[in-house]
């Protein structure tokens, strides 16, 4: 008995398999935010610096799609998407299951980071590159990205550690985890214990998530 | 000398209108210029003249509304997008704040612009460790720009500027963010850059000094217009737009200096104010004091300076010259029969 909880009852070995499946759905929706959320806030910043028509248009309807994709609550999103899920995944539980919403909801508020990191980026060392001869491309890649750097690494940590509530959400639909093992014995059965395991661990991985973070923009950053 | 390598005709910038006013901003208004190959071409003008834009425009960083730019035979104006990069390549450019990758080293920053042109590692090497010594940064290769001074990064912005071998080279302001001492040193570097490689100077400044130590030729933007260029002697000593007589006056301290008119009062029966210009060896040479004692002309110097201009000697002295008129009138034509340029104030 600890502060009156009884930790004796506590299945330890379902605890360790719950925050490896939690350290699962956060390593996937980490990898597939990154992968479809920096080239998306890469050309949310390209389009949006152009006076083109055309271009500002485009730079409108991804800033519409982002903002709306951002504005619905999480619980809402993943159970709305549910059919497109299925037609993914094939299933709509489970680890697997929990991805597809988890990437939705994460890829255009780090898509949105990742603008913000680039526009913080000299105008001048662009301007520099584009003296120098300089593509886009090549801009894209040898100047914006190193340049911000730290402040992409600082947005992927933040997107990692608001994934592991969203993970924790999931539980709700059946997404496993240690959202899905707190919401089963603490909400269903009372089983206090569980849950303040459940939370005690997502703790530490946020905690470490958010070292690991700092160490690399401290290393970055070059200013 | 004599090739031209930067034509420059009838260049207009009108920046598109914001919002509701009608007919947005002219910037850049029929400006013709020419620059020959090898020379050091100063633009001085104050902010807001348009100086950034026109330069911005011989590598089209600005598109012009109109007008042509021809660099090493070139229409700027007509390339593609890809054309374009690669003419850029070969025009250098360096900034006031510099610009550099504060994610990369010294090293890295020069190696930039070979690296964009997918130059072999090895040669990549051999190029910037030659450039290192040329402005002198070997020690600090691999240091950050975050780690050095205002000097060495504008050094690093030159080496970085000269790694594709450039016929041209742009500087926007390029010692506007330095002290007067470091400006000196980088002022010098790119004089021994221009003579050395034979690298043609495009400047922009709003200090004379700049175009006084190291340009050919300048011209002075005032409104968006070229109002007077030439030889940077013949625009110094005989100003005629009010804006480069301006500029001149702050170079040479003006809270010493009064107006050559208010020694109008000097002049009487028997005496002259006159303001004489040297230029050229003659400067360093007793001229003035031989031919006015042999007219028995007694003189009194109300004000002078004696200078150099890059390599060319110069003074310019404002004399009251007292004898009789016809005497002063012998000894007026000697002065200019050997070389001053004399000019009666009063």
């Amino acid at each position: 008995m600890v502060f009156g909880i009884d930790f004796s009852e506590v299945n330890w070995s379902e605890v360790s398999q719950a925050s490896l499946d939690t350290l699962n759905m956060l390593g996937f929706s980490v990898l597939f935010t990154f992968i479809i959320g920096l080239p998306l806030g890469v050309l949310l910043f390209l389009s949006g610096k152009s006076s083109h028509w055309a271009v500002k248009v485009m730079y409108s309807l991804l800033s519409l799609i982002v903002n709306v994709l951002r504005s619905v609550p999480f619980v809402i999103l993943m159970i709305a998407i549910l059919p497109f899920t299925k037609v993914l995944i094939g299933t709509t539980i489970g680890v697997k299951g929990a991805i597809p919403a988890l990437v939705i909801a994460a890829a255009p508020f780090f898509a949105r980071l990742v603008e913000t990191s680039l526009r913080e980026v000299d105008r001048g060392v662009i301007e520099a590159a584009q003296a120098m001869g300089a593509s886009t491309w090549q801009i894209v890649r040898k100047v914006l990205l190193p340049e911000a750097m730290p402040g992409l690494i600082a947005g992927t940590t933040i997107t990692a550690v608001t994934l592991i509530s969203y993970t924790a959400m999931s539980g709700l639909v059946g997404g496993g985890g240690l959202g899905d093992l707190a919401i089963r014995y603490g909400y269903q059965r009372y089983e206090t214990s569980v849950m303040i395991i459940a939370i005690a661990v997502m703790i530490v991985m946020v905690q470490i998530l958010q070292w690991i973070g700092d160490r690399f923009v401290r290393r970055y950053t070059r200013k | 000398m004599s090739q031209v390598l930067i034509e420059i005709k009838q260049l207009s910038k009108r920046y598109p209108a914001q919002g509701k006013s009608s007919a947005g901003m002219l910037a850049l208004e029929h400006i013709d210029l020419h620059v020959p190959a090898g020379e050091v071409f100063g633009i001085i003008g104050h902010s807001g003249a348009g100086k950034s834009t026109l330069l911005r425009s011989i590598n089209l960083l600005e598109r012009p509304t109109s007008g042509s730019v021809l660099i090493d035979g070139v229409e700027m104006t007509e390339l593609s997008n890809k054309e374009l990069q690669k003419q850029r390549s070969k025009i250098g450019m360096i900034f006031q704040h510099f610009n550099l990758l504060s994610s990369a080293t010294v090293f890295d920053n020069i190696a930039f612009p070979l690296r964009l042109h997918k130059t072999p590692a090895d040669k990549v090497k051999a190029k910037v460790n030659e450039l290192m010594r040329l402005v002198g940064l070997e020690e600090h290769r691999d240091k950050y720009p975050a780690q050095l001074s205002g000097g060495q990064k504008q050094r690093v912005g030159i080496a970085r500027a000269l790694a594709n071998d450039p016929k041209v080279l742009l500087c926007d302001e390029a010692t506007s963010a330095l002290d007067p001492q470091t400006t000196n040193s980088i002022l010098e570097l790119l004089l021994q850059i221009n003579r050395n490689l034979g690298i043609t100077i495009v400047l922009i400044t709003h200090e004379m000094h700049v175009i006084q130590s190291i340009c050919d030729r300048v011209g002075v933007i005032h409104g968006g217009k070229i109002v007077e260029q030439g030889p940077v002697v013949d625009v110094f000593l005989k100003p005629q737009h009010p804006v480069t007589k301006e500029f001149i006056l702050e170079e040479s301290h003006h809270e010493e200096l009064q107006p050559w008119t208010s020694f109008k009062t000097q002049a009487g029966d028997s005496s002259r104010v006159v303001k004489i210009n040297y230029l050229g060896d003659v400067t360093y040479q007793p001229v003035l004091h031989r031919v006015l004692s042999e007219a028995g002309i007694e003189f009194a110097i109300l004000q002078g300076t004696i200078s150099r201009m890059k390599d060319t000697p110069y003074g310019q002295l404002v004399v009251r010259l007292d004898g009789e008129a016809t005497t002063l009138q012998a000894a007026l034509e000697a002065l200019v029969k050997l070389g001053l340029d004399v000019e009666v104030i009063a």
